[in-house]
């Protein structure tokens, strides 16, 4: 019961996330990060099979790394959501896939614009203003039919991020307290605290 | 005894030389001259062309897009245009490997490949062979001019030795120095690529051998930038826009201008 969500912004994107590490019916863990810094630009939020995602997000994250070394500038989040999906497709098509579903968000420094990317284990790709993954798409997408804006302010974008969280911990069987909201934007990547 | 050390490239003399690589670079330094100008809202590449010849058929040269070559200047992918000098031969297995590399970086990337890189993956592959044992390194030196949106407009020489380098202005082949030094003096960093242009054509008539410009001696390219689309743009100019040019700038044959006042 994994939730997520990505809103793009004027200038920036919004990633939130549950924290929830569980197995079966038990709650393991209530602090968990699921929204990984690929790079100074760049935040991916994983879902799915959980040992999947922590191995795949982090073959990523060590990837782009590895590009950034090399050629001094980072991935452009356009071809680093790219080459995710290209993994993903080419995973899919290996003995054991990863079972990961993924929102990929970033700002291109080189273009000044933000990115949202929505990615699941099939390796579908599509650029979305806004997207989300698990149980919350099914109560929130209307919302954010309703109530994003591509050119809100941050405050803005966190408001309507707040319906959504609510909106899912009113109606979805199980409580999710806790959220790990970031942002990316111009000046890079950091985490926010709302009150939820 | 005395050709101990030539023989294979990847053996030092006593003096610590690579002759073999040192001797490809020679081989370049009496190839057709080219030369890149890198302006800000474009760039130029102007080409020698040696063998010339009624009977030699250039009519296939394509107008622009993706693929398309002329002598010496080739697309290497739609945001990199490349002048070679040197063998041929080589330039064109080059140039094969490259476009690869361009198509196999859209392929993982979705994206067009930026210069820098592409420069890398050839200068890998001259380096190579200046270490492994191949027959003979790649006698070739190539500009590459291209656009990416990480660093816009950029040129870069590389040389058989595998080292490459960015430049402004820079001119590769024979009389490399007298057009370099001509560059340096007339360079301006905030040039237009009207000016670039006029200022390939000065160099170029001053550098080659023959008095007057004309299609079947002089190749011609530029890259620039929709602004629309913000896409990079290659074109390789047909002869006959060649001639065009050189007309516009005052440089054309003296042959048009006595038929045209008799």
């Amino acid at each position: 019961m994994e939730v997520q969500f990505g809103i793009v912004g004027k200038g920036y994107v919004i990633m939130a996330s549950d924290t929830n590490a569980g197995r079966s019916i038990v709650k393991m863990k209530t602090d968990e990060d699921k929204i990984k810094a690929l790079s100074p630009h760049l935040l991916m939020a994983a879902s799915g099979e959980p040992g999947d995602t922590v191995q795949f997000s982090e073959f990523i994250e060590r990837n782009l790394r590895l590009h950034h070394i090399r050629y001094t500038h980072p991935m452009r989040p356009q071809s680093a959501a790219s080459w995710i999906r290209r993994a993903l497709a080419d995973s899919l098509r290996s003995r054991k896939p990863y079972s990961v579903n993924l929102l990929v968000g970033g700002y291109d420094a080189s273009t000044d614009s933000p990115h949202l990317y929505w990615l699941d284990y099939l390796g579908t790709l599509v650029e979305v203003p806004f997207a989300a993954h698990g149980y919350g798409a099914y109560f929130c997408l209307s919302l954010l039919d309703r109530y994003h804006n591509p050119e809100a302010n941050l405050e803005e974008g966190l408001e309507t991020l707040k319906r959504c969280v609510r909106e899912v911990q009113k109606r979805l069987i199980v409580g999710l307290p806790d959220w790990k909201i970031k942002v990316v934007d111009k000046d890079g990547v950091r985490e926010i605290n709302l009150d939820l | 005894m005395t050709r101990r050390y030539d023989s294979r490239t990847t053996i030092f003399s006593p003096e610590g030389r690579l002759y073999q690589i040192e001797y490809a670079m020679e081989a370049i330094s009496h190839a057709g001259t080219v030369l890149g100008i890198l302006a800000k809202d474009g760039i130029v590449l102007a080409a020698e062309k040696k063998v010339t010849g009624k009977l030699l058929d250039l009519s296939v040269t394509k107008e622009v897009g993706y693929g398309g070559n002329g002598e010496k200047i080739f697309m290497l992918n739609s945001n990199v245009v490349a002048g070679v000098a040197g063998l041929t031969a080589d330039a064109n297995s080059l140039v094969n490997y490259a476009r690869t590399a361009a198509q196999r970086h859209l392929f993982s990337y979705n994206e067009d490949i930026p210069v820098e890189q592409l420069t890398q993956q050839l200068c890998d592959m001259k380096q190579g062979y200046t270490q492994f044992g191949g027959l003979r390194p790649f006698g070739v030196s190539i500009l590459y001019a291209g656009y990416d949106p990480h660093y816009q407009f950029q040129l870069y020489h590389s040389d058989p030795s595998g080292n490459y380098s960015g430049w402004k202005a820079t001119c590769i082949g024979a009389n490399n120095g007298t057009a370099q030094s001509l560059l340096k003096q007339e360079y301006k960093d905030d040039i237009s690529l009207d000016d670039a242009i006029a200022l390939a054509i000065k160099v170029m008539s001053k550098t080659m051998d023959s008095t007057t410009l004309s299609s079947d001696k002089l190749e011609f390219a530029t890259l620039t930038i929709n602004p629309v689309t913000r896409q990079p743009r290659g074109k390789i100019y047909r002869p006959s826009d060649v001639d065009a040019l050189l007309e516009k700038q005052g440089l054309a044959k003296k042959e048009d201008t006595e038929m045209k006042s008799a």
